[in-house]
Parts: structure tokens; sequence; C-alpha cells
């Protein structure tokens, strides 16, 4: 038997290595990828709780579907801001994405 | 230790161990294969918690759009196909102090949470995606939602066309 | 027909006159004199129906013409102003009005109306002839008419405003109002040729001496006012209110509230009707042309000062237990003083008017000490005839001199003087009515027995002087009234008898009819004006004739005081100096030959030096006030005190408000506000360059700062809250 807490401790370890990688990481796309281990991180977080907690009630798993839909809106948006950064600045370093320097 | 818990272990490992990987590769594309592996790994890890949909949608929707759109993606950004320069940061031992410590943190606590070290209480005798499939079509439900995230996939859509499309 | 409205009326039309000249006809000069004569003749029509009524009434000083008005309120009592006409007021209306008529036609000839305009004539300036030619072709100079004409109409219209008002007011404030006016028509009026330094500045000496009287008379008026609250004659005069003031004592030990009122009131007389010693005013007010000396100086003006002190008489006899007190014995000392003063100075003079405004000083003292001595009947008798032949002798001295400036045009010699007596001689001859007229002028100052006013008014004040014992004033009275005669016989001599001593003498030219109408009309009434108030027990004629004049004016003041009864000494002693005054002065002057010294001056020596000089009174008060007052106004005041102190304490003030200013802006506003402002502006620059670091424009570094915080707030939170029991 798989006490929860293991799950959450999984998680967790997932979260903050998708942390650091959004940190840490130079290229835009590398930041991307470490947001959505932390998603997916939340989403076993989630299915976690509804099979230890509450498994009759189906609010867990769809809020994990909506994570799922909205992972999915964010990443692709996320790209089409990648490739359009690329288009005008020729990198995808984040650093030189710096506009918005004062 | 018990089957279940040795398989969670491996699975577990496999997950980590990928995203640690995708966490440090000096190699882009590298770094987007091993993040397919973690992904399915986590696909794994929701068969396990019985939460079949869940998996498979996992494996369709983050393997299957997502990680291949940031392959995409990738291919897309890419000048040569050798990776110049660093690929983290000068000061990259902060963000890792960072994420041990709210590891550390996050782990310390929820080991103490109460309620957290029994067991699974058994499922009901309807088959999960029946029901699931109720709660997300259903008016008392979770209909609304649902729909509105439709609606935001929606957005999304056009949204990412509008940004990347050719200013043409 | 009720005679209350038509006091009020009898001052203003001359006012009118006044302002119509003076704003819209001054350039025509028949308009203005037409003006001016038609107006006062309302104003004298006006008089006389007054005058008669007056005179009708029976009881007039228990029930006076009069009416008053509320003219301003005053705290819980209100101050009236009004006119009354008891018997004095009436009689002083009667011979103002005559004189002020007669005066005005004969102001017409004497500025030369008709004649043309001089070339070289400036305004501001006497007139001095134009050049004329005559039928033949022959030219010679003519006098030419007064640049100024139609002004000198108004201004005596002013003035005759003024004296009018002052007879009919019924209180004292307006008295002072009317008193106050002529003394400006009488600047005005000296200083009509204002081009003539010596005018202007006699007008300025008339004005400031008869002011220090004025402001006594003030002071008397405001203690009056403040003692009883009112300046109503009727009010001011019945019993109660002067025995309160009698036994009220005043400022000055010794001195009832009475007393010195009258004191102050008397100052005013003093300066007004020119007694020593602020007579100085008057001999250089003939600067001013002969009218005006008739008008003011020996007719009105002067009179009004006697009035006043006749019309306060109550007061100044108010209390009195032994007939005497110190305010009518020092009355009395110097109207006497006066009347001898002024008359030995005449006798030394040479010039025509001058003589005659010593004699009116002479004359003035007469009636002053006349009232010093209780008789005011008396005073007011020598008022009425004094009027009529003083005017008479100055209008006449006027058409003497317009004679003789014929004879200068005549004969070219413009450096004669026309006004010197020695310059003139024989001129009955050339200007008959002139002669005859001064003649009677003359002997009627001189007090001729019988036939002429002057006679009957100043033996009846020598009579009350030797009745009443008081002595010292009858021998001096006295012996005026000999130098009087002397010094009018040796000027009536010296200007119509014996030869001419002068070329313009010789060619001197009666004058036009404007001038000696008025003339012929004064001297009747210098003859007749004696006959109202011939005494009952004159021996003779008293009886014959009741004496109206003593009954009717002597009521004014309730009873009419007892007539002193009769007695030879004053009688003779009056005849003789007249008769012996005479007929010195003409011996001595009937045979003077021209360019010959003053017989006199010979006789007196040194005396008459001091005499001419008029006892170097005016070179006393320059030294002793005029000067002193003069560094005071000039050195002490403007230099010192106002440009100095004043205005050094303005520029100290102005400058230390620079100084104040600059060490503001340098001390506080450039370094503190400034330094502020700037301050703020500079740091917030300064901590946004600093904080301008953070601002990389990274996204991962502002997620990174972003995590920090969320991770050590939440560390913060727990241990506090883990720290809470």
């Amino acid at each position: 038997m798989v006490p929860l807490s293991w799950y959450l401790i999984v998680a967790a370890a997932l979260f903050c290595l998708g942390l650091y990688g959004v940190l840490a990481r130079r290229n835009s796309v590398a930041i991307l990828m470490g947001i959505e281990l932390m998603l997916n991180a939340v989403n076993l977080n989630l299915v976690a709780f509804w099979r230890y907690l509450e498994p009759a009630r189906m609010s867990g798993q769809v809020f994990a579907v909506m994570v799922f839909a909205v992972a999915a809106a964010e990443a692709a948006v996320g790209l089409a801001l990648i490739i359009s950064l690329y288009r005008l600045k020729r990198t995808v370093v984040a650093d030189e994405a710096d506009l918005l320097r004062g | 230790m018990t089957i279940a818990q040795v398989i969670f272990v491996v699975i577990s490992a496999v997950v980590l161990v990928s995203a640690v990987l995708v966490v440090v590769s000096r190699n882009i594309v590298h770094a987007a294969l091993w993040l397919i592996l973690s992904l399915f790994g986590v696909a794994a890890l929701f068969a396990v918690l019985e939460a079949g949909f869940m998996a498979v949608v996992q494996v369709v929707i983050y393997v299957g759009a997502i990680a291949t759109l940031i392959i995409f993606a990738i291919m897309l950004t890419r000048r040569e196909m050798r990776e110049p320069g660093q690929q983290t940061h000068r000061w990259w031992p902060l963000p890792a102090l960072l994420a041990m410590a709210l590891f550390a943190g996050l782990a310390w606590l929820l080991g103490s949470l109460p309620g957290t070290g029994a067991a699974p209480p058994a499922l009901a005798g309807e088959d999960p995606v029946l029901l699931l499939g109720q709660a997300l079509l259903s008016p008392e439900q979770y209909m609304l939602p649902f729909e509105v995230a439709s609606v935001l996939l929606l957005a999304a859509l056009v949204g990412a066309i509008v940004i990347a499309g050719d200013s043409r | 027909m009720p005679l209350e409205p038509l006091l009020w009326l009898i001052p203003l039309p001359p006012l009118v006159a006044f302002f119509v000249i003076l704003l819209f006809t001054r350039s025509h000069r028949r308009l203005s004199h037409t003006l001016a004569i038609g107006l006062l003749a309302v104003s004298w029509l006006l008089a006389m129906i007054v005058f008669a009524g007056a005179v009708r009434t029976g009881g007039l000083a228990e029930h006076p013409i009069q009416s008053s008005i509320p003219w301003f309120p005053t705290g819980s009592t209100v101050f009236s102003i009004g006119t009354l006409i008891d018997p004095l007021g009436a009689v002083t209306l009667f011979f103002v009005a005559w004189t002020l008529l007669a005066i005005f036609v004969y102001s017409v000839g004497y500025h030369n109306f008709g004649q043309p305009r001089g070339e070289h004539d400036t305004p501001g300036l006497p007139p001095h002839g134009a050049r004329s030619m005559d039928a033949s072709g022959h030219g010679h100079s003519v006098p030419s008419v007064e640049p100024l004409y139609s002004r000198f109409f108004a201004f005596i219209s002013l003035f005759a405003f003024g004296m009018l008002l002052l007879v009919v007011s019924d209180n004292l404030l307006s008295l002072f109002v009317g008193w106050e006016i002529m003394g400006l028509c009488s600047y005005l009026l000296i200083g009509f040729w204002y081009g003539k330094d010596s005018a202007k500045r006699a007008a300025v000496k008339a004005f400031l001496t008869t002011r220090v009287g004025d402001v006594f008379m003030l002071l008397g008026m405001a203690t009056l006012y403040a003692q009883t609250g009112t300046l109503s004659y009727r009010t001011l005069f019945s019993h109660e209110v002067l025995a309160r003031l009698v036994e009220t004592p005043s400022y000055i030990p010794g001195l009832s509230m009475a007393a010195l009122a009258g004191l102050l009131l008397f100052m005013g007389t003093v300066g007004k009707s020119a007694q020593w010693p602020l007579h100085v005013w008057l001999p250089d007010a003939m600067e001013g042309p002969t009218p005006v000396s008739a008008l003011i100086h020996a007719a009105t003006m002067v009179s009004a000062g006697v009035y006043l002190i006749v019309r306060c008489f109550p007061l100044l006899t108010a209390g009195l237990v032994h007939g005497s007190s110190f305010t009518l014995s020092l009355i009395a000392f110097i109207g006497a003083f006066s009347a001898m003063f002024a008359a030995t100075i005449a006798l030394a003079q040479n010039d025509i008017k001058r003589v005659l405004a010593y004699s009116t000083i002479s004359q003035l003292g007469y009636m002053v000490a006349a009232v010093g001595i209780g008789a005011y009947v008396a005073a007011a008798f020598h008022l009425l005839t004094h009027a009529f032949f003083k005017a008479l002798l100055f209008l006449g001295s006027g058409s003497v001199i317009h004679g003789v400036e014929h004879g200068v045009f005549h004969t070219g010699d413009h450096q004669v003087d026309a006004q010197d007596m020695f310059n003139m001689g024989g001129l009955r001859r050339r200007m008959p009515i002139t002669f005859a007229t001064f003649l009677i002028g003359g002997l009627a100052l001189s007090g001729f027995p019988l036939i002429t006013a002057g006679f009957w008014s100043k033996d009846e004040i020598l009579a009350d002087a030797f009745g009443h014992g008081h002595l010292v004033v009858f021998i001096t009275l006295a012996l005026s009234a000999l130098l009087t005669a002397f010094y009018t016989a040796r000027q009536i001599t010296l200007t119509f008898l014996g030869e001419p001593r002068s070329e313009a003498a010789r060619h001197a030219h009666e004058s036009v009819w404007t001038m000696t109408a008025p003339l012929v009309l004064l001297s009747v009434f210098a003859i007749a004006a004696g006959w109202v108030g011939i005494p009952e027990h004159f021996p003779g004629l008293g009886g014959v004739v009741p004496n109206w004049f003593h009954e009717f004016v002597g009521s004014t003041l309730g009873e009419a005081p007892e007539a002193v009864a009769f007695s030879a000494v004053p009688l003779l002693t009056s005849i003789g100096v007249a008769l012996t005054g005479l007929g010195l002065g003409w011996l001595v002057y009937r045979r003077v030959p021209a360019g010959a010294p003053d017989p006199l001056a010979r006789a007196l020596g040194p005396v008459h030096t001091l005499l001419k000089n008029k006892y170097y009174f005016d070179e006393l008060y320059d030294v002793i006030l005029v000067r002193p007052l003069r560094w005071f106004g000039e050195t002490f005041v403007y230099q010192w005190m106002d440009r100095g102190l004043i205005d050094g304490i303005l520029h100290g003030i102005g400058r230390l408000a620079g100084a104040l200013g600059s060490f503001f802006r340098r001390a506080i506003d450039l370094p503190i506000i400034n330094g502020f402002g700037d301050l703020v502006g500079e740091s917030t620059k300064r901590a946004g360059r600093s904080l301008r670091v953070l601002q990389t424009g990274r996204v991962q570094q502002y997620l990174l700062i972003g995590l920090v915080n969320v991770v050590v707030v939440g560390a913060l939170l727990f241990y506090l809250s883990a720290l809470r029991p």
C-alpha cells in the first residue's frame, strides 16, 4: 500500500525540478519545458488526492482535465510567442529579450 | 515493501531522473526527449492511481501534442545544430538552492500531514470514465467549466495563430 | 407780511451772483456787474423791508424776527441754525446793505468800465492805460479797464454773502462761517492784483494775522459749546445759562468760564478789527483796490469784530458785581490804546489810503473801548456812523487817486505816485464833488459839532466814559480825537487845498458818475445818521428829536441802559478837540510847497521817524515771529524732520526690506526651499538609478526575486504563527 504522502512528495520533487528549470535555463523552450513539468506535478497531486480522499466525487479528475486544457493552451500560446520573438530577435535566449529593461 | 510500493518507486525514479535530465541537459533536443520520457512516467503513475482516462489523456495531450509542439518549436528556432553557449545562467546555484529549500519544506510539511498514511478507500463499482463523462457534461456538475475550457482553447488557438503568424 | 422767510433770503442773491459770474459770465463785463449789482439790490430791498418791519415792531427785543431749523444731530441733541433780527441786527443790516450797494456801484467806475483794453495790461496787475486816438489824431494814454473785471464782482458778491450771513445769523457758528468767508474774500481781494509781490504778501499777512484771532475765537466758541451745549444767542445769553457760566471756574484761576469765553471771543475781534497787537495787517491791506478797502476795512468786515463783542455783551458783563471785570478792563485798555497808538502813526503817513487805514484802527479802538466801559449802545452808534463816513472817505480817496492818475496819463509821467498826498494839492478846483463829499466825511471823522454824524456818536462815547468815571479812557480817547482831527485836516489840506504840487495834480479830472453818485449818497448818511441818536439832555436840541437809537438798540438787552446824566465836560471837550485839531492841521499844512518836507517832521524830529515807521512793529514781529517760524518750517520741519527723519525712516525701511529680502533669498529660499525641491528630485533620481538595476528586463530574474520573496515571507509567517501560543 502506497501512502498518499509518497505521491505528494514525488509531485513536490517534480514541481521543484520544474521550478529549477524555469529559473535556471537560458533557452526559452527549456523554460517552457520546466513549466510543463510543474503542471504535471500539479496534475499528479490532484489525481492522488482524488484517489485517496474522495474517489466517489469526480471533481478531482475534472479539475485535472481543466489543468490539461489550460496547459495545452498555455503551451500553444507560449511557443507561438517564442517563435514570434525568434523571428524578431533571432534568438531564443530569454536574457536577450530585455526590451523592458529600465 | 509491497509490490505496489516497488512499482511506485521504480516509476517515480524514472519520472524524477528524466526530469532531472530535462533540466540539466546541455542539448535541448535531448532535454525534449527526456521530457517525453518523464511525461510517460507520469502517465504510468496515473494508471497506478486507477485514473485510466487520465493516463491516456496524458499521453495523447502531453506527449502527443505538447511535447511534439515543443520539438517543433526547437526545430524552428535553431540557427545551428550546435547549441552555442551555456544552457544555464551564471547564477544557477541560487535557483537550485531555492528549489531544494522549497522541496525540503514541502516534503517535511507533506510528510507530517495527518491522514496521508492510510490506505486508499475502495473505488465505487461504477466505471470511472462513465462517471467522469457524466461529471463533465451534466449541467448540475461541471458542464460550464467544460464549455469555458473549450472557449479558452479556442482563444489560445486564435491567439497562437495571430502571434506566430507571418505579418504579411 | 411775515418777515421770517425774507431773512433767509437776504444773504443768498449775492451768493448766486458769485457762482454765476465765476462759472458763466467771466468774459462779459457788463453782464457780470449787472448781475452783481442787480442781485445785491435784491438783497438790499429785502434788507430794507425787514428793517422797516423791524422798526415798526414794538418790543422787538423780546420778540425778534427769527426762525431756525435743525441742522445736524449731535448725539442726543440737534444743532439748530437760523436767523434772527433784533434791534442791533436791524441797524447793522441797514448800514451794511446801504454801504454794500454804494460800493458795488462805485466799483463799476473805479475799474474803468467802458474804457478800452490796455495793450500791455496783464491779468493780476493793475491796469496801466491804453493808447487812444482822439478826434484830432492826437494819441495819448487813457485809463484802461481792469482785466479781471468780472472776477472782482464775483469776489465782492461772495463777500457780501458772508457779511449778510453774519448779520442775520442767530448763532455763533453761522456767524463764524460768515466771518471766515469774509476772511477768505479779504485774502482774495487784497491779493486781487496778484502780480504784485507786495499785494501777495499783504494778502497772506492779513489772512494769517486774522487767523491768530480766529483761532482764539474758535476756542472761545468751543468753550461755550462744551459748557452749555448751544451756540444760539437766545439760549446762550439767557440769564440761567449766563449765571451757570459765571459760577463755573475755568482753567485759568481767577477767571470764570464766562470771563474766559468772553476773552477768547474778544481775541477774534482783536484780529478782525485790527486792534493792537494784531493791527499790522490793515495798513498793508491797502494794496487792494480802493473799493476793497472801503468795503472790507471800513464799512463791513472790521465792523464785524465790533458787532461780535456788542452781540456778546451779555456774556462779557455776566455776573458783574462792581461794574468791571478783568475781561472788560482788558477790552477797554486795548481799545483805548489802539485808538491812541494808531492816531499817532496816522500823523506821519503820506499815502492817502494809509492815513485812512490807521484812522480806521483808531476809530475801531473807540468802539472797542466803548464796549469795555459798558457803553454798548454808544459803540453800536459809532459803528453805524463810522461805516458811512469811513466808506465815504475811502471811496473819496479812490476818486482822488483816479483823478490824479488821469493827470499822470495826461502828462505821461508814470513815475509820480498817485497816492502820495505830497504830490496832490489844489484838487478842490479840479474835482469839486469829490472835494465836497470828502470834506463832509472828514468833518464827520473829526467829530465836527452838530452837523456831522461822527460828532454825535463820538460825543456819546466820551460822555459815557466821563459819566461812568473811566477817566483814563476818557482822557485817552479825547487826545486821540484831537489827533484824529489834526491828521484829517492835514489830509484834506494837503490833498484839496492850496496849489497843485505836481503836474499830474494840475491835470486831474473829476470821476465818472458811477463813482461820484455813491459819494453823494454816503455823505447824506454821514450827515444825517447822527440825528437819530441825539441824547435827551442835550442843551437845546435834546428832546426835540427823541433819542430813537438809544431806545431802539438799547432795548436789545432788555432794559435800555439809563442814559448818562448830562455833563458839560465831555461835550465841551469833544467840541474843543475837534475844532482845535482841525484848525491846527489846516494852519500847519496850508502852505506846503512842492518838494518840501513834512513840517511835522521838522517839529517832531526823531519821533516823526518812529511814527512814520509805525513804531517798527512790523520789524519786531518779523524778528520774533516770522523769521523763527520760517526757520522752523523750512529748516526744522522740512529739512530735518520731513526729509531727514520721515523720508529717512522710509528709505531705511525700504533698504531694510531690500536687505531682508536678499537675506531671505540667499539664506532660506535658495538653499532650503530650492535645495529641498532639488533634493527631492535628485534623491528620487538617485533612488531610481539605484533601483534600475533590478529592471533587467529578464523574466527569469523577476521570477526569481518573486520566489525568494514568497519563500522568505512564507517561512516568516510559518514561524510567526508557530511562535504564537
